[in-house]
């Protein structure tokens, strides 16, 4: 870490904060499990969607390094996740208002 | 995707172009799943009893298991990247064998569940699914199909891993020049992203 | 990334199609990673792909000249139309410009030596033939060649006995050339731009390539993981869209145009971007609204992702989904409309000089003016009942396909033609060439306008007596537009061997990057990277004002 050039200590996370990050990976996965067991009734689905999405977070940023890359590729990323959620509200607009079959 | 090149050319390197053009690849990865979760909301939508009925089939416990196996691995590939910017090959190779056998054991689990899952006669086009309500049909459809995708890309990914390596062990891939390792581990955390949606999806609706 | 030509300094002052490099003869052809000699190999393979697609529309429209058989029987005609669509879609108007053109000036019209991958590149083109091999191949093979339309709907492709799984299989492929050119396209423009050229000096073909890239990138997977479950659905009877295991057809439907629909501005939008590039030269004028042609490509590929379901108003969608959907497509017509106003505008006051490259853009213009205004029309909910599944929609669609696209096509090879060859074309014969083409096109297309609205079924093999005035019409007009499509190109090649050699840097006074280059261009385009100091399409009194230092 100590004569690097910019390139090399840009990506640089400590091998500490990678298994912080691991561990909070873990938690949620048992919170996930845990929590499934409880009916929360219609917000179910929506707990396990937020828990993921945490967990989705986590591995974005600091596994994937997305917080030390440059502003580019996070409005990359906020690209393509806005055209799949785009696309899956608007299918929506058609599914809750019919009954086929 | 990118290529050997001899160390004499000191010629024009971008390392920046080459994790935007594999972000970029992540993205069409991304949106491949995003069809197939599409799917499956659709599905879920207008099946909801069938789908709980049918996930209760599902193995709670290997689910789970393997969740923990497939984030390990994630952390062990970051660890190599880290590894290998602190000019520590050795551990650096250490870590991506260790993320390879993760990922086979990932794939053994797998075996296993998709086995037994066989061998109660659970399977696209058998008898006993055929006879079930259609909402099951769609569900056992969609978790052979996604996690059936979702096993293809595990065992890409240890191709590529596999050869991320050799490149290490040949000093391809050195402290100043891990771009490569670098892209191959974006591709192994985005199978673990994927892996993190499907497993509330299937397993844990009760 | 890397490109080992860059080191070979020898290069410098040859022109890429004598370069010689590490392989000679058709290899240095096959194995080259040159963008310019990739778009050259795209442009030969498009080339034989559209003269099997439009012989196969050429035999549909004298199949259809008189009701009953004419000279195929009703299952030849289902696969003819089948492969007339895969082949023109999927092999020649989505790759069409932006493999062609786009790999050759790409990189010279932002001023770098090559794409940002250049091998990922030529892998591309692999894919490409392959795709193209394979549906080759699915005619021939027995089973014989699908017939179940371009678009695969279920339940039928999953029924059908033909070769469908060969055809999918090869657009998934095709789909996966595309999704890697926009890729490369996209990082290209974000890391390799000259010095100077910032987001608001590129060409606006550039702006136009860089939206479609991103359509690419992100609509295409979706095609590909549909198709893909066909494939599963065929083989192993998963259930997911068969509506006898309880899946829904409709969202098969749903799957197919989330890219499909989008995929039209992949074909559009490279076009809109060589119009905007043709009119200021040849008009001698300033572009007109600069700004807002580049950022209407973007609002095109972004609201052309909201309009899919536009396509299924009559598959048995909730009335609220139609109304949304409805509503949104006529949203998607305002940035077209946009450019269209500011090419007119450009054009206002221009002193205009008709070459055939400017031919063919006015008559895009004219003919994507009629094929947008109808598809406003089928946009309205109640209108689209009327002509849904009718040859008015053919009509519309070819309107905007080959009368925009094929034309704006068109109008690059004549514009970029000497530049790429170093040779002239016979440009009287062009001239003549053209408005056969455009006579021939307008009598194919138009009288379809018509019996759509009156009721003619689209994809029928037969028809009531009374319809067939217009397809005699529309036959005749088929007569016209191969014979002068197959001049066009004869005229080309031609000069391919015997035209005049073109030397002159800038032979249209034309003031992008790609004009201030050899002709043609050197191995490695520039052998000093310009900077960029002016905004693209400056005229001052009808003279042009160069985009960059060095040629001051």
């Amino acid at each position: 870490m100590d004569n690097h050039t910019e390139i090399d200590t840009k990506h640089n996370h400590g091998y500490g904060v990678y298994i912080l990050v691991w561990l909070a990976l873990m938690a949620l996965t048992g919170i996930t499990v845990a929590v499934a067991g409880i009916n929360f009734g219609k917000i179910t689905v929506a707990t396990a969607l937020t828990i993921a999405s945490i967990k989705t977070y986590l591995v974005l940023t600091i596994f994937m390094h997305l917080r030390t890359e440059s502003k580019t590729f996070r409005v990359f990323v906020g690209v393509a996740l806005l055209f799949l959620i785009i696309s899956f509200i608007l299918l929506f607009t058609d599914y809750s208002f019919i009954v086929r079959n | 995707m990118s290529v050997q090149h001899s160390a004499a050319a000191h010629i024009h390197r971008d390392d920046v172009a080459s994790r935007m053009g594999m972000w970029l690849f992540l993205f069409t990865e991304l949106l491949l799943f995003g069809g197939m979760f599409i799917l499956y909301s659709v599905y879920r939508f207008t099946h909801p009893e069938d789908f709980h009925l049918a996930a209760k089939e599902l193995n709670t416990v290997i689910g789970t298991f393997n969740t923990a196996i497939l984030l390990t691995s994630s952390l062990t590939m970051a660890l190599s990247i880290a590894a290998i910017q602190r000019k520590q090959k050795t551990l650096s190779i250490l870590f991506q064998l260790l993320t390879i056998i993760l990922a086979l054991g990932f794939m053994v689990n797998k075996y296993f569940e998709w086995g037994a899952k066989f061998h109660h006669g659970i399977y696209p086009g058998s008898d006993t699914l055929l006879s079930r309500p259609s909402g099951e049909i769609l569900f056992f459809g969609l978790y052979y199909v996604m996690t059936g995708l979702h096993g293809l890309h595990v065992i890409i990914g240890v191709v590529i891993i596999s050869f991320m390596t050799v490149f290490t062990i040949r000093d391809v891939i050195t402290h100043d020049n891990y771009v490569k390792l670098e892209s191959a581990g974006l591709y192994w955390h985005l199978v673990d992203i994927i892996w993190i949606f499907l497993f509330p999806l299937f397993y844990l609706i009760t | 990334m890397s490109n080992e030509n860059i080191l070979n300094s020898n290069g410098n002052d040859v022109s890429y199609l004598e370069y010689k490099g590490k392989h000679t003869g058709i290899l240095g052809w096959l194995l080259s990673t040159d963008h310019k000699r990739i778009g050259l190999l795209y442009l030969i393979s498009l080339s034989i792909f559209l003269v099997v697609g439009v012989i196969f529309g050429f035999l549909m429209r004298l199949e259809l000249l008189t009701p009953g058989r004419t000279i195929m029987d009703p299952q030849t005609y289902n696969s003819i139309f089948t492969l007339h669509g895969v082949i023109m879609i999927f092999l020649f108007v989505i790759p069409g410009l932006p493999a062609v053109f786009g790999n050759f000036f790409l990189p010279i019209l932002i001023g770098a030596r090559d794409v940002a991958f250049p091998r990922l590149n030529l892998l591309s083109w692999y894919l490409y033939a392959i795709g193209g091999l394979l549906a080759i191949i699915s005619i021939l093979i027995p089973g014989g060649p699908a017939d179940t339309g371009w678009t695969f709907y279920i339940p039928y492709s999953i029924r059908t006995n033909t070769n469908v799984i060969p055809a999918l299989f090869a657009a998934f492929i095709l789909g996966f050339s595309s999704i890697l050119t926009g890729l490369n396209f996209i990082t290209t423009v974000h890391r390799m731009r000259a010095p100077g050229m910032d987001w608001f000096k590129m060409p606006l073909s550039v702006w136009s390539l860089y939206a479609t890239a991103w359509v690419q990138i992100l609509a295409t997977p979706i095609i590909g993981i549909t198709l893909l479950l066909v494939g599963i659905e065929r083989i192993f009877g998963v259930g997911l869209f068969d509506p006898a295991l309880g899946g829904d057809p409709v969202l098969y439907q749903h799957l197919f145009w989330i890219y499909s629909h989008p995929a039209v501005y992949i074909m559009i939008l490279p076009a809109m971007g060589v119009v905007s590039e043709i009119i200021p030269v040849f008009a001698h004028r300033t572009i007109f609204g600069y700004r807002f042609i580049a950022m209407s490509s973007i609002a095109i590929a972004l609201f052309g992702s909201l309009v899919w379901a536009h396509h299924m108003f009559t598959a048995g969608m909730s009335d609220t989904g139609q109304l949304i959907f409805s509503l949104l497509t006529m949203i998607v017509a305002i940035p077209s409309a946009i450019k269209v106003f500011n090419w007119v505008a450009t054009l206002y006051k221009g002193s205009i000089d008709l070459q055939p490259p400017m031919l063919y853009v006015l008559a895009f213009i004219f003919q994507f003016s009629i094929g947008g205004l109808t598809g406003i029309m089928q946009g309205v909910l109640s209108v689209d009942i009327q002509v849904h599944d009718t040859s008015f929609i053919v009509a519309h669609f070819h309107y905007v396909m080959f009368g925009g696209t094929g034309f704006g096509f068109f109008a690059a090879l004549h514009y970029w033609f000497p530049k790429m060859f170093g040779r002239m074309y016979n440009i009287k014969l062009a001239k003549r060439v053209f408005w056969a083409l455009f006579v021939g096109f307008n009598t194919l297309y138009f009288p379809m306008f018509i019996m759509g609205w009156l009721g003619m079924p689209r994809r029928y093999y037969d028809y009531l007596p009374e319809y067939q005035i217009y397809h005699v019409i529309s036959t005749i007009g088929s007569w016209i537009l191969v014979p002068a499509l197959f001049l066009m190109f004869g005229n080309l090649i031609y000069a391919l061997f015997k035209g005049v050699r073109v030397t002159e840097k800038n032979i249209w006074g034309g003031e992008t990057l790609e004009w201030q280059v050899a002709t043609p261009p050197v191995h490695e385009n520039f052998i000093d990277i310009p900077v960029v100091t002016e905004s693209p399409y400056q005229y001052k009194d009808n003279e042009l004002v160069l985009q960059t230092q060095e040629a001051k």
